[in-house]
């Protein structure tokens, strides 16, 4: 008998798969139970623009007032996950909440430390104990804010750490236990090192006398000028405001503590800038498979300005961020929401795209800065295939 | 690349042909025989020549390249010939009856150098008529000969080889006779020799397997001797044949470099002498086709149709071919299987059959042997149809297990290691591979969405499928083109589960492509650059979407990437039945091509595959997860040696 398709095999094996999928659906209805408890208390605002205003200096009164009232609501959502998980002292929410109020760590290492701290009160005797729990808390914390995707990423990066370490299997299991919170500590200071390697690497871009573009604020973008202007290079810059946070208020505010020449534009006069430009510079949220970024609001058009103009467009990100994600267009992503003050009162008919980020194809970068190097965009796809298979 | 290559380019272009040649023969040919007209047509349609490869039609067609159709009122009286056989005097028109003796006599005995030496022979065919003292000398001799060698085709390759070399060497003894007297002083001894080889040679195909040939190889022979002995001119072909063996030690300096380079993947169908040897080992002997596509010279190209009945009456005689291997062979060939998976499945299976009746001949090793076996229906299976790529990683797969099978093991714990190899292969490689691209792609099926694909691939099949259970809400536009028209199947089933969807053929692609979200697609290969190299169409489809900013997404299992770079859809490729195109089923009344391969000035072009490039894919879905094509090489780097071992 020959066969059309390979499908028939699944045929074959589709009675066990049925039973598979009823237990599997058993399995669920606690699951969902739990992520529902665990949600993000408010869906209207992405947890991790939430955090970033409260780093963030700059913020409208009424942001700030609806940042309050999701803080202020935090404690009191919290405690039921802690009442439904009886036996567990401690949520590693709270601890990753209390990890990223901290305005000088990244997400990422904010979830690392957190996961650190459930090996810390974990009470498993076996590594594959510990392994469940683990895969759990990631889990949660994952679910907790889908649209954050270092926080993905870096619980991603710390799980794989922990499956795939081969020398973790034949040691013991405390010892086993407390390498890996040493290396989860560790990850904070890797992290800042890896800034300091994308600093280097990215100043040598910058040459005397150029222009640059900067939008939004990002810690390593800020990190390689400050280093491009402690080795005496002479550029200017041009931030662009970044509505709505107006995180380039906040840039320009580090530049010209530097004493460099800094220029204010708004997000809508980048077009009309641009033929000054030599160079744009970005960060990301999440550097994805394609090779392209997810970034904040407004990058998208940058690159394809900067593109058509045929000026570069330099990403600097650390490798953490670099995420098993694959959009395919704008919409192809969980959209993190933000709130944008309008000054003005909108008519309750009137539609706003609340949406905070967006994503640039790779075939508008130029180059990645990471701490891996300097990558092309397709090259990011070879990191992740050699770090996640 | 090879030896090969590089004389092609330096020999100027229209030598694309002359290429088949000695490179020192080519000289002797006066330039202006480069442009032959003549002989293309002369590959007898039913002669199951095992080399034929006629020079191509050129604008330059000199006087002599009478068509056929002018050519009746030129016929000798003395052409018997029925219409279906092949008659080369026709195309000689202007030329003595030499010549047309010449023709007939590689016709009749050795069809396939008919054309080469025709040809290389028409610039200076006056010359030679001038020089044969009687111009229609022996036709009465040679007409005989023509008649009853016509009907054997299945000569012994080895002596078509042979005398194809001194076919040729009659024409180039004639400008340089003095070459030839000097060699007949020996003539005698050397045809007794010959004669020896030839006998020695037929016995030992008759003791190899290979019954059937081996007999008609024997027979052929003894039809073609008498009429042999009665020609005077055969004379010359035995002292020629010394030369043409010196020819060919001319030839081997190359051949040996060639094969310090790594084999190349495919075999070139214009290169002559590696055909030769392929056609020596063939079990099928295909016809090919008259009129052959210019640009795809290097592919096979033969007549549809006769291969399978010729087959099916062979089954009794094949000894060496299991009969499951068999099998599949004539499915491949009559296109009852058909897709990339299904045929890969299709020939494990097979090979696992053939490795379960397996038993290792005396004073061999399993290993060996094995290897050799596989290898032999590997060739019968490519003789049936091409190879995919996947089926070829699935061969070296096998291979390199057989290959590293310890020595330790007895014969049947090896044989049963194997075939759990092989189920392994299928399950991980294709069904596994399937069910997590499956799962992959789904996240990519939002509601609302209009998804299209092209043709029938099982995968895209499966994620609709899935994706329906799923509850999702989307609509899908199944694409489709002539001949095959493999989309209805696929829309068929897909209506069966429910599915609300649009059909529609290429030629509307563009219109419905802008309600379209997402492209689906199947692929037979993803080569090492990202080109998708997938069935005909492919490339257009994704082209269209690429304009109108749609995502491309290619669902490809990871053993179906290789790591070859192909840039275009001309250098490796597959070809299918012409008359396919030509004709429309159903619809008698369209009949305008129905003779077309009549005509010289026509050829017919069906190409099965075609290759898109990486620009116009968003997307490769594979067992590894969603990658950008440009991480192929990767994928092909991190995971040959796993996929080697399992």
């Amino acid at each position: 008998m020959w066969w059309r398709s390979a499908s028939f095999i699944l045929d074959k094996g589709l009675n066990d798969e049925v039973q598979d999928e009823s237990e599997s659906l058993r399995v669920s209805p606690s699951n969902t139970s739990m992520a529902d408890t665990l949600q993000n208390p408010n869906p209207k605002i992405s947890a991790y623009y939430q955090t970033r205003a409260a780093h963030h200096g700059v913020v409208t009164s009424d942001w700030l007032a609806q940042a309050q009232a999701a803080v202020g609501r935090h404690p009191d959502d919290l405690p039921p996950p802690k009442v439904e998980d009886s036996g567990k002292p401690f949520s590693v929410i709270d601890e990753f909440n209390s990890w990223r109020k901290q305005p000088d760590l990244a997400e990422a290492v904010a979830a690392i430390r957190a996961l650190a701290s459930v090996i810390r009160s974990s009470q498993a005797t076996t590594m594959m104990e510990l392994e469940i729990e683990l895969k759990k808390a990631s889990d949660s914390l994952k679910s907790w804010d889908t649209t954050s995707i270092s926080l993905t990423a870096g619980c991603d990066l710390f799980m794989r750490y922990v499956t795939r370490t081969s020398a973790l299997e034949y040691e013991n299991f405390n010892s086993a236990k407390s390498r890996l919170i040493e290396r989860a500590e560790r990850f904070g200071e890797i992290s800042y090192k890896a800034r300091r390697i994308i600093a280097m690497l990215g100043q040598d871009f910058i040459f005397d006398g150029c222009t640059i573009l900067v939008h939004g604020f990002s810690r390593v973008v800020l990190e390689v000028l400050k280093t491009a202007a402690q080795n005496k290079k002479l550029f200017r810059v041009f931030c662009t405001e970044g509505r709505p946070d107006r995180t380039g208020l906040r840039l320009s505010n580090e530049m010209a503590k530097l004493d460099v020449p800094v220029k204010l534009l708004i997000d809508s006069a980048v077009a009309y800038t641009m033929d000054e430009v030599d160079m744009v510079f970005v960060g990301a949220d999440g550097v994805v498979e394609s090779g392209g970024i997810i970034n904040m609001m407004g990058t998208y058009q940058i690159a394809l300005v900067a593109h058509s103009m045929n000026k570069p467009v330099y990403v600097a990100a650390e490798s953490y961020k670099f995420a098993r994600l694959y959009p395919l267009d704008q919409k192809d992503m969980a959209p993190a929401l933000r709130p944008i003050d309008f000054g003005v009162p909108i008519p309750s008919k009137v539609e706003v795209e609340t949406s905070a980020r967006d994503y640039t194809p790779p075939q508008y970068l130029t180059l990645l800065f990471t701490d891996l190097g300097v990558l092309t965009p397709s090259v990011v796809s070879d990191e992740l295939i050699q770090l996640y298979l | 690349m090879d030896p090969r290559r590089g004389a092609r380019v330096v020999i100027d272009p229209k030598v694309r042909q002359v290429g088949f040649f000695a490179p020192g023969r080519t000289q002797s040919a006066p330039p202006e025989s480069s442009s032959p007209p003549v002989a293309d047509n002369s590959p007898a349609g039913n002669s199951l020549s095992p080399v034929m490869i006629p020079p191509p039609r050129h604008a330059s067609d000199n006087l002599h390249s009478a068509r056929p159709v002018l050519c009746p009122p030129l016929r000798r009286p003395g052409d018997t010939i029925p219409v279906g056989s092949y008659n080369p005097s026709e195309f000689f028109p202007g030329t003595s009856p030499t010549a047309s003796f010449y023709s007939k006599v590689g016709d009749g005995e050795f069809s396939e150098d008919a054309s080469g030496a025709g040809w290389t022979h028409r610039g200076n065919s006056g010359k030679v008529a001038s020089s044969f003292p009687s111009g229609g000398f022996d036709l009465t001799a040679v007409k005989p000969s023509n008649l009853t060698t016509v009907s054997v085709v299945n000569m012994p390759p080895g002596i078509s080889v042979k005398t194809r070399g001194a076919l040729i060497e009659v024409q180039n003894e004639q400008p340089a006779s003095s070459r030839s007297l000097k060699e007949k002083t020996s003539k005698a001894e050397r045809r007794a020799l010959q004669e020896a080889q030839r006998a020695a040679k037929a016995a030992a195909k008759a003791e190899v397997s290979k019954a059937p040939i081996a007999a008609s190889g024997v027979a052929t022979p003894v039809n073609a001797k008498p009429a042999k002995a009665s020609k005077p001119s055969s004379q010359k072909k035995d002292s020629a044949s010394v030369t043409a063996s010196e020819k060919k030690g001319v030839d081997r300096p190359p051949e040996k470099d060639r094969k310090k380079d790594i084999p190349h993947p495919r075999m070139q169908f214009d290169d002559k002498s590696r055909v030769e040897k392929a056609k020596r080992r063939a079990v099928v002997r295909p016809i090919e086709v008259r009129n052959r596509v210019e640009l795809f010279r290097h592919l096979p190209q033969y007549e549809r149709g006769t291969l399978l009945p010729d087959l099916e009456s062979k089954f009794f005689q094949l000894d060496p071919m299991h009969p499951a291997v068999y099998k599949v062979g004539l499915q491949y060939l009559a296109g009852d299987v058909s897709g990339g998976n299904a045929r890969c499945i299709a020939m494990l299976h097979a090979f696992q059959e053939a490795i379960k009746d397996y038993s290792t001949p005396p004073e061999k090793t399993l290993v060996r042997d094995l290897t050799a076996r596989i290898s032999s229906y590997v060739s019968f299976l490519i003789e049936c149809r091409p190879l995919s790529i996947s089926m070829g990683n699935a061969i070296r797969f096998l291979k390199s297990r057989i290959a590293k099978l310890p020595l330790s093991l007895s014969e049947s714990e090896a044989k049963a290691s194997l075939q759990s190899d092989i189920n392994r292969f299928i399950n991980e490689k294709i069904v596994l591979a399937d069910k997590v691209i499956v799962r992959h792609a789904v996240t990519k099926i939002r509601d609302g969405d209009v998804l299209l694909t092209y043709g029938s691939s099982s995968a895209v099949e499966m994620i609709l499928l899935y994706a329906h259970e799923l509850g999702k809400q989307f609509r899908v536009v199944v694409v489709d083109s002539r001949p095959k028209l493999e989309g209805q199947l696929l829309l068929r089933r897909l209506v069966g589960k429910g599915l609300s969807c649009t059909y529609t053929h290429i030629n509307a692609v563009s219109y419905i492509m802008h309600e379209v979200t997402r492209v689906f697609l199947g692929a037979s290969s993803v080569l090492s650059n990202g080109t998708v190299y997938s069935r005909v169409g492919t490339a257009c489809v994704s082209m269209v979407a690429h304009a109108f900013r749609v995502p491309v997404l290619v669902c490809c299992e990871a053993y179906k990437f290789h790591e070859r770079v192909q840039l275009d859809s001309i250098c490796s490729n597959e070809l299918g039945d012409p008359d396919a195109i030509s004709k429309v089923p159903g619809r008698e009344e369209i009949n305008y091509l129905d003779d077309w391969a009549k005509s010289e000035n026509l050829q017919l072009l069906n190409l099965i595959y075609d290759a898109t490039p990486s620009d116009y894919v968003s997307m490769i879905i594979t067992d590894y997860g969603m990658v950008p094509p440009t991480s192929v090489p990767v994928i092909v780097r991190e995971y040959r040696r796993e996929h080697l071992w399992i």
